[in-house]
């Protein structure tokens, strides 16, 4: 009886709990609206300036793969899905966005039926209809964009589409369905990572009309806050504000503050820091010259702005070429490293941290783990010479030539001329050649160039273990004779391979079980050491005086229509 | 035909007005020894050869600077190392303590024997480099103006003197070379060749060798000396001292090796300074770009590049390079001006 009253309190007492809950987040999410209306009522207008030593190539969403421009394509384009416009690892998680809400899947996890939203226009007025889903998804293949055999083969027709672009109509893969105002996406295959695919700026929602080509210089309209008015990659891109926007969800496109946005290219990072300390830029894209580093950090230190990254800077290994054909070797040359004084090459340790894993730091499947520093842990403490020299003994490779192919830039310069040097004291005789970056990273994929060693970078595309371990170590990443085959060490580990495609498979039922096999993948890789990890980087961005409400999303990087200059 | 005779033939090319008396004669006998007493008394050309005297042998001594002064590795990276400065121990690679404590920068020059002019991004000391520099840069300067002044010589004097389809190809050779912008062409050829160095049949020269600068750089240059060599050579094979050669029945090559070649080779003397000087900033042009001298050998182009991220925080990594440049070039022109002026009479008198 006793019992009974007390289950029953306990009931009572954790309805009232809820209700409270309830009541305290409808009004904390009303008052968080009512103090947007009123931030936005406050800071809204004047121009954001932006500055980059160079453009980013065409302006086609579908076809640009770089970083700089996915930030602007954030607040200027949307899929059907987007990755939420949020502060942090808020920034990981998957929104609707073109779409009314995201699916379930059907048809054992092979069909998605989004409902598309009413009401959306994109900046030319046009209304986004089922239609124009069906093109955009279609274009992808058309203008052969970078991550159509990668992300987007898993749709059925996409083979066909792959074989000839010019004949793909995804027949069966992406069906319209105007009436009921839907979109069906078949896929040949369950697919764990399919919303994070659909959430890039490569599946952005473009008009039916939007060219079949490269758009290059020329902005093709889109359904963000912004649309791009000009571009002119000698000399800058306006951004302005769409007329036609109305904010639908403000998790997927929030409205910005700025009026107009101008992003300069072509001013050195010197100048521009300048010019930022002048109030006369407000942000830049590029990472601040490592002699002004201490300088901005002690005298401007309220405007520098540390985020993490989920990212890796590593030596590839080229597993099919001596010397680094032996695993010893490549052991040893982990063992040598001195990550310490590699973060210093990059600015230090508030800019950078040590790291001999794969996956970086709060990324899904990551757990701390060195085995190769002085005391094997879960982080690297220091180097251990000793052993690395006792390997390279044993693999009675010393004495043989090896060289080291950098990046023209001054960190990869750095840490190349380390890495000849460290070589050379295990015994090599090694060199280093820094080539221009417009080639490096094609040049050391291509095997027909017998690059032993390289320096290299890997940013995600979206969190997920695979985006590191199955792009860059798996079998099919490996193409030789080809200038894309990102498995750069050639590395083929069959075993390895497997367990990848199990974790791919399990992820759509058990994402934690799915991540702890990541786990055991990405030290299974470490134990064979086809590649050296050397830092996880860190963003440093050094803003203006005025830039205010400055939010980092770990997706997308700083959200540029959330800050505010008035 | 004598040596003397030849080597004495250009003053009978000078106009009337020139000296004529027996002092004037004697000194006017051996060229090189009237040049010899010009450059003597001149005062610049003697401060000129002292300081390029001290850089070459400074250079010249930098194993031994590494060894016993600085103590130091200039090729080795130095990111943890520690020194001694006024009775503490300090890190090279000194991190920021002020602010949020951004940024890792090398020691700036301490003035005594270890890193007498700081260090560079590597920790390695500036001052070892910059004589291992020197002795690259110079090395290069030297072989490269001597492969430069052999090929305009053999080119140069076989147009001249051999005339006809041999003048035609090797002229038409030169105009294509002529054609290219210098930097250009050197900058086209290393960026060919640094990838994969030079395979010609057995011989192999590695993209890291130093042969690879030394042979671009003595290529681009062939023209702007052979032209006026063969020029030089049209002159001479109408002078009356080559005709009456001729009219003996001597042989052409003796003829070549005997009378043009000895007048020939004032001319590429005077050449071989400003070849120099001019092959110095070209080698250190190509070395900045990275396309020159690769790590770990240094150049004065690379050390200069090493210190462009410095420039702001330490200016002494790539002011110490250049101040480099500027006074060996600075010298070798004053010479080459000053051998142009004691061993060309005309230039001279006119």
């Amino acid at each position: 009886m006793t019992t009974m009253r007390l289950k029953r309190l306990a009931r009572r007492a954790g309805l009232i709990t809820a209700g409270m809950l309830l009541a305290q987040t409808a009004l904390s999410s009303g008052a968080l609206a009512d103090e947007r209306a009123d931030l936005m009522a406050k800071h809204r207008g004047g121009t954001i300036t932006l500055a980059a030593v160079s453009a980013a190539g065409t302006v086609d969403p579908m076809i640009n793969y770089t970083a700089q421009f996915w930030q602007i394509y954030q607040l200027t384009y949307d899929g059907l899905v987007k990755f939420k416009q949020a502060g942090g690892t808020d920034g990981f998680e998957i929104v609707p966005s073109i779409a009314e809400e995201i699916p379930q899947a059907t048809n054992d996890g092979k069909t998605y039926v989004f409902k598309i939203r009413k009401g959306i226009k994109f900046s030319n007025g046009k209304d986004v209809t089922p239609a124009d889903v069906v093109a955009s998804f279609q274009r992808i293949f058309k203008v052969k964009g970078p991550t159509t055999g990668s992300f987007y083969n898993g749709l059925v027709g996409a083979d066909a589409c792959i074989a000839d672009a010019a004949t793909c109509t995804l027949d069966g893969g992406v069906v319209a369905d105007e009436a009921a105002g839907t979109v069906t996406i078949n896929l040949t295959a369950p697919d764990a990572e399919i919303f994070s695919k659909l959430a890039v700026p490569h599946a952005s929602i473009l008009p039916a009309d939007a060219p079949l080509a490269d758009a290059g210089t020329t902005p093709i309209p889109g359904t963000g806050a912004y649309y791009i008015d000009s571009y002119n990659p000698n000399e800058q891109m306006v951004i302005k504000r769409n007329p036609h926007f109305k904010e639908w969800s403000v998790d997927a496109q929030p409205d910005g503050y700025a009026d107009e946005i101008v992003y300069k290219f072509g001013l050195t990072e010197e100048a521009t820091i300048n010019a930022i300390i002048n109030g006369q830029i407000d942000w830049m894209f590029d990472a601040p010259p490592s002699d002004r580093l201490a300088e901005i950090g002690s005298k401007y230190a309220s405007q520098i702005k540390i985020d993490p990254l989920a990212a890796f800077w590593y030596a590839p290994m080229n597993t099919n070429l001596p010397p680094f054909d032996n695993v010893k070797v490549r052991q040893a040359v982990n063992y040598a490293l001195d990550r310490d004084a590699l973060v210093g090459l990059f600015g230090g340790e508030a800019l950078a941290q040590p790291t001999c894993q794969i996956l970086p730091p709060d990324f899904p499947g990551h757990v701390d783990d060195c085995s190769y520093t002085a005391e094997p842990g879960p982080e690297w403490v220091g180097p251990d010479m000793e052993k690395a020299k006792a390997l390279i003994e044993e693999s009675g490779t010393k004495g043989q030539k090896v060289t080291v192919i950098a990046e023209d830039n001054a960190v990869s310069r750095g840490i190349g001329t380390y890495l000849q040097s460290l070589l050379s004291e295990l015994g090599y005789d090694a060199s280093m050649k820094a080539i221009s970056p417009n080639i490096q990273f094609t040049y050391i994929q291509n095997t027909n160039n017998k690059v032993q060693m390289s320096i290299s970078q890997w940013y995600m595309d979206y969190p997920a273990a695979s985006n590191f371990l199955n792009v860059l170590l798996s079998c099919a990443s490996f193409v030789p004779g080809s200038d894309s085959s990102i498995n750069i060490s050639g590395y083929c580990n069959k075993d390895l391979d497997a367990k990848m495609k199990e974790a791919m498979t399990l992820a759509l039922t058990d994402p934690d079980a799915a991540n702890a096999l990541w786990a055991d993948v990405d030290k299974g890789f470490m134990e064979q050491a086809p590649l050296a990890p050397l830092f996880t980087p860190k963003s440093v961005n050094f803003t203006s005086a005025r830039l205010d409400n400055y939010v980092f999303n770990k997706q997308n990087r700083w959200l540029i229509s959330q800050s505010w200059v008035k | 035909m004598t040596d003397a005779t030849a080597s004495a033939e250009p003053l009978a090319d000078l106009p009337a007005t020139a000296p004529t008396g027996s002092k004037n004669r004697r000194a006017s006998s051996n060229p090189w020894a009237r040049a010899w007493r010009i450059l003597k008394r001149d005062r610049p050309t003697l401060l000129a050869a002292a300081m390029l005297a001290i850089i070459v042998l400074s250079s010249l001594c930098a194993p031994l600077y590494a060894s016993y002064v600085s103590g130091t590795d200039p090729f080795r990276s130095s990111l943890s190392a520690r020194i001694m400065v006024d009775g503490k121990r300090v890190k090279v690679m000194q991190a920021s303590t002020e602010g949020l404590g951004l940024g890792v920068s090398p020691i700036g020059p301490t003035w005594g024997p270890q890193y007498l002019l700081g260090a560079d991004t590597q920790g390695r000391d500036v001052a070892a480099r910059l004589l291992y520099g020197g002795r690259n840069s110079l090395l290069i300067a030297a072989t490269s103006t001597a492969i430069c002044l052999c090929l305009a010589a053999i080119v140069g004097i076989s147009a001249g003197f051999f005339g006809g389809w041999v003048d035609k190809v090797l002229s038409r050779i030169l105009d294509i070379l002529w054609a290219f912008p210098v930097y250009l062409l050197a900058i086209s050829l290393s960026i060919v060749f640094i990838s994969q160095g030079i395979v010609i049949g057995p011989i192999e020269i590695r993209a890291d060798s130093l042969l690879l600068p030394i042979f671009i750089i003595g290529i681009i240059y062939v023209p702007y000396v052979a032209r006026p060599v063969r020029g030089r050579v049209l002159a001479l094979k109408e002078s009356e001292f080559v005709l009456a050669a001729r009219g003996l029945g001597i042989p052409a090559w003796r003829i070549l090796l005997h009378d043009i070649l000895p007048n020939v080779s004032t001319m590429l003397i005077v050449f071989v300074p400003l070849m120099m000087g001019l092959n110095i900033i070209i080698e250190s042009s190509l070395s900045f770009l990275s396309i020159g001298v690769q790590a770990p050998d240094a150049s004065w182009g690379t050390i200069i590049q090493d210190g462009q991220t410095l420039l702001y925080s330490r200016p002494a990594v790539a002011l110490a390079p250049g101040i480099a440049i500027v006074l060996t070039v600075l010298s070798l022109n004053v010479l080459g001006d000053s051998l142009r002026d004691a061993l060309d009479p005309r230039t001279k008198l006119v």
